[in-house]
């Protein structure tokens, strides 16, 4: 049903759909090159949209996930300044760690505010996403703006120890990859073998019933929350210290938003996000090509998330439809 | 004191035209969250509503017909949120989500041809004010005398608080949150129409940002009351005149920037604060979605 929406607006522009959607399919997946960019940009989306799997699952719409991402490239990016001799093997460990930590504490202060007041996190979420990319252009425009920059908001280029390998001649960050594949499996047996998982579901059914069982609500989403924002910020030191090579504005082309439909087209579930990041980021990829050569603008790419987003959420009334005309 | 009284009066004037596009979407959606419907996409339809109020006045080369379009614009947005939270019963906060990429999207493809060029401006007609703040303020009393004192305000604020007992007193639950939710979707189009002929008038991409967020706090802030919603919006416009007022003190623009977020989630909490303490509901039914029996 998206796809045919998009269609239309294809067809607007006067270009045939389908060849549009070969030529996205074609630059995603048809060469080396394309292969491995889609591969590339789906480490951060698979390390969000499984954040976002395991919060929503507790029902908490985190929508933070883009400034948590900035918040754990701002942190990773100042151990990176900060250390610059260190070797890789304690440098890049506590980029990654303080990554974490820095994403999970951006999302604290939401988590705290919805469990204490009821307050609603979406709104508090994106606020957060605001003021983070605000305090990035703040430390590129200002202390941190690189001398080598050349004026762009970029910082300087950090230290070899502080980049990330990556595989010969691609931009695929492998650390990073690792890291997300692993986090994949942890979650996978986190929300299906323990009493953690259990509970997150428990409360994502029905919080209040939950809460009668004795699940602590707030000690829930608290975790929940921790590990969804602290993914979020690992993807950002991936792309500061395996793409850029730096701090710089744009540090997140979106993920945090795209980030939330895959988790919805994943239905939640830990396993699919691997396989429908690197569908989506083959949709980016190839969306980015066929962008540059069809003259089409970059407010595609948030049509079509609005309306996938709307055509989930219509699939959903019609699942539940035909469910209850079974029963 | 004579050098201060000018700068006073700029701020003030600042801060209710800075107010006035928040003042719009806090409005519409108090109409729409008494209702018992919450729209989380009047980012999108603020944002719709500025790029079609200059399209259309581009077009037409007439500024009243852009506001018409805007309107109209941000109606129709709210009607597709309206169907799929009052027909589908679906998530209203993802929907709501999904409106706001949609109409960030869009709006930027639409506009993408007319970023730089100069807009039509309305023209102050009173107090250096223009015909839509004006048009704004007045909606002020309008939906409080509305709201609480007609009819028609206790079948939508029902409606809210229970529709089950408003369905059996004979109140049509659908016509009223259909209805409710696009006042929200004409009022958050006229919010963007502001923007991009008023006070701002080009366009940009985002040109709105972030002031639909804003608008969801402001309408918990104001306890869904239009009278605390202009003391909400003032309040907030007077932090973007205050913003102005201290950049030239070497004071860094980005960090000046996040005020208004920051405030955003204070005033999410002393709103939610006030609310417990005198026991002002919400809308009892906010989010629920009506299944008959």
């Amino acid at each position: 049903m998206a796809l045919a929406i998009i269609g239309v607006v294809f067809l607007v522009y006067g270009v045939n759909p389908l060849s549009a959607y070969g030529a996205i399919f074609h630059g995603a997946f048809g060469s080396i090159y394309g292969l491995s960019e889609t591969i590339a940009k789906s480490i951060p989306l698979i390390l969000c949209s499984l954040g976002l799997a395991l919060a929503f699952q507790a029902t908490f719409l985190n929508i933070g996930a883009e400034g948590q991402l900035v918040m754990g490239a701002i942190c990773g990016s100042g151990i990176a300044l900060t250390f610059p001799e260190w070797p890789a093997y304690a440098l890049v460990p506590l980029m990654f760690i303080v990554g974490f930590v820095g994403g999970a504490l951006w999302g604290l202060l939401p988590t705290l505010l919805k469990t204490m007041l009821r307050i609603n996190e979406v709104i508090t979420t994106l606020m957060m996403n605001y003021i983070a990319i605000r305090i990035l252009q703040y430390l590129l425009f200002g202390p941190w703006k690189g001398k080598t920059a050349w004026g762009f908001p970029y910082t300087d280029i950090f230290s070899s120890s502080a980049q990330l390998p990556t595989i010969g001649g691609t931009r695929i960050h492998y650390p990073t990859l690792m890291i997300a594949i692993a986090a994949v499996i942890a979650a996978y047996f986190l929300v299906e073998r323990t009493t953690l998982g259990l509970e997150i579901r428990a409360v994502g059914d029905n919080p209040d019933a939950a809460t009668s069982d004795g699940i602590n609500y707030t000690k829930v989403i608290l975790l929940v929350m921790m590990i969804s924002s602290g993914l979020a910020g690992i993807a950002g030191v991936g792309e500061a210290a395996g793409i850029y090579g730096r701090l710089r504005l744009g540090i997140s082309q979106g993920y945090g938003f795209a980030s939330i439909i895959i988790a919805w087209l994943c239905s939640l579930q830990p396993l699919y996000t691997i396989i429908v990041s690197v569908l989506y980021s083959g949709l980016l990829v190839g969306g980015e090509m066929i962008q540059i050569s069809l003259g089409l603008p970059k407010g595609i790419i948030d049509i079509f998330n609005g309306v996938l987003l709307f055509s989930i959420l219509a699939g959903e009334f019609l699942i539940r439809k035909k469910g209850r005309s079974e029963k | 004191m004579t050098t201060l009284l000018p700068i006073i009066t700029s701020i003030i004037k600042v801060a209710i035209e800075a107010g006035s596009p928040l003042l719009a979407g806090t409005l519409g959606e108090i109409f729409t969250e008494r209702s018992g419907v919450i729209n989380l996409g009047v980012e999108g339809m603020m944002i719709m509503g500025a790029v079609s109020a200059f399209l259309f006045s581009q077009i037409t080369a007439n500024a009243w017909i852009g506001i018409m379009g805007a309107a109209l614009i941000g109606g129709a947005m709210a009607l597709i949120h309206a169907f799929m939270s009052v027909k589908l019963k679906v998530n209203q906060n993802i929907s709501g989500l999904a409106l706001a990429m949609l109409g960030s999207g869009l709006s930027s493809l639409i506009g993408q041809k007319y970023i730089g060029i100069p807009g039509y401006t309305l023209k102050p007609i009173l107090f250096g004010l223009d015909a839509l703040t004006i048009f704004f303020i007045l909606l002020v009393p309008a939906s409080w005398i509305i709201l609480f004192k007609t009819k028609i305000g206790i079948s939508i604020r029902s409606v809210g608080d229970n529709p089950e007992a408003a369905y059996s007193l004979g109140v049509n639950v659908y016509a009223i949150r259909y209805i409710c939710t696009v006042i929200g979707g004409v009022l958050a189009g006229l919010a963007g129409a502001y923007l991009s002929l008023s006070y701002i008038p080009s366009w940009t991409e985002n040109m709105t940002v972030g002031r639909g967020w804003i608008v969801l706090a402001l309408t918990i802030f104001a306890s869904w009351n239009p009278i605390h919603a202009l003391i909400g919006s003032w309040l907030f416009g007077g932090i973007e005149a205050i913003q102005y007022r201290l950049q030239p003190l070497g004071i860094s623009p980005s960090l000046l920037g996040t005020l208004p977020f920051i405030f955003t989630i204070i005033m999410l909490v002393i709103g939610t604060r006030e609310r417990v303490r005198k026991r002002m509901g919400a809308p009892a039914a906010l989010g629920k979605p009506f299944i008959e029996e």
